[in-house]
């Protein structure tokens, strides 16, 4: 079996997408496609400025909730590597909140599995981000549409993965 | 065992987590739903609708219908937003 290698990191700090992308490929040459994705704190909030994000988060369960989305992916799709990392605390405007980043020989599985998990990441990973604005601070609610893109990985993988 | 309160939840309970000793009868998270909420209005306000309340049992999501037996940590949340 193919050496695969996993990392899963909750911090307060940022961090540099494109280290940790490059450390998927450290040291191997069996690895034919790296795909990163990147979650940015947007500098509005329904039309209304905003001053910053803050995220509170289940310490113990986030780490344990991400894990448990990171091993299905290595079932489902012939994965080499997966890194995730998700901040916590306070972001401001233009910072990254989050990252996945996915390893395979070809690029369909590093491509699927990413989707795959920044689909439950939004629904399934404790985290609840208050927004501060100008008129006050508030909880962000949670999308229905992030809900309905979450579901659509429950249908049999056979025919899901085949589709792609 | 211990009941953890997040976000909004924690707001209106005004605790961000508790030990408790329920009766019996609380046999699951509905009923462990139902028998916080008649603690008093922070609880009453939190839970006013069940429906949008998530529950973890031992860092683990679970329904509605789950069972509280042996749970070392109950936690309850709204839906999440991270990502």
């Amino acid at each position: 079996m193919n050496h695969m290698t996993s990392t899963i990191r909750l911090q307060r700090e940022t961090f540099d997408v494109a280290a940790e992308a490059k450390k998927l490929t450290q040291g191997r040459t069996d690895v034919g496609a790296v795909v990163t994705f990147t979650g940015i704190c947007r500098g509005d909030e329904n039309g209304e400025p905003i001053a910053a994000l803050t995220l509170e988060h289940y310490p113990g369960m986030a780490e344990a909730e991400i894990a448990r989305h990171v091993d299905e992916a290595f079932a489902r799709w012939p994965l080499l590597g997966i890194t995730v990392i998700h901040r916590f605390g306070r972001i401001a405007p233009g910072e990254d909140i989050m990252m996945v980043a996915t390893a395979s020989s070809h690029r369909q599985a590093a491509f699927a599995a990413a989707q795959f998990l920044m689909d439950y990441l939004k629904t399934r990973a404790p985290f609840w981000k208050q927004v501060e604005k100008a008129s006050g601070t508030s909880w962000i609610e949670a999308k229905s549409s992030d809900d309905s893109a979450a579901e659509r990985w429950s249908a049999s993988p056979s025919r899901q993965d085949a589709a792609q | 065992m211990k009941v953890r309160y997040f976000a909004w939840v924690r707001e209106r309970v005004g605790r961000e987590e508790e030990d408790i000793d329920p009766p019996s009868g609380v046999a699951t998270v509905a009923d462990l739903v139902a028998w916080l909420t008649q603690r008093g209005e922070g609880y009453a306000y939190a839970f006013e609708n069940p429906k949008v309340i998530r529950a973890a049992i031992d860092k683990s999501h679970v329904r509605a219908d789950a069972p509280i037996t042996g749970a070392s940590e109950v936690a309850f949340f709204p839906p999440m937003t991270g990502g």
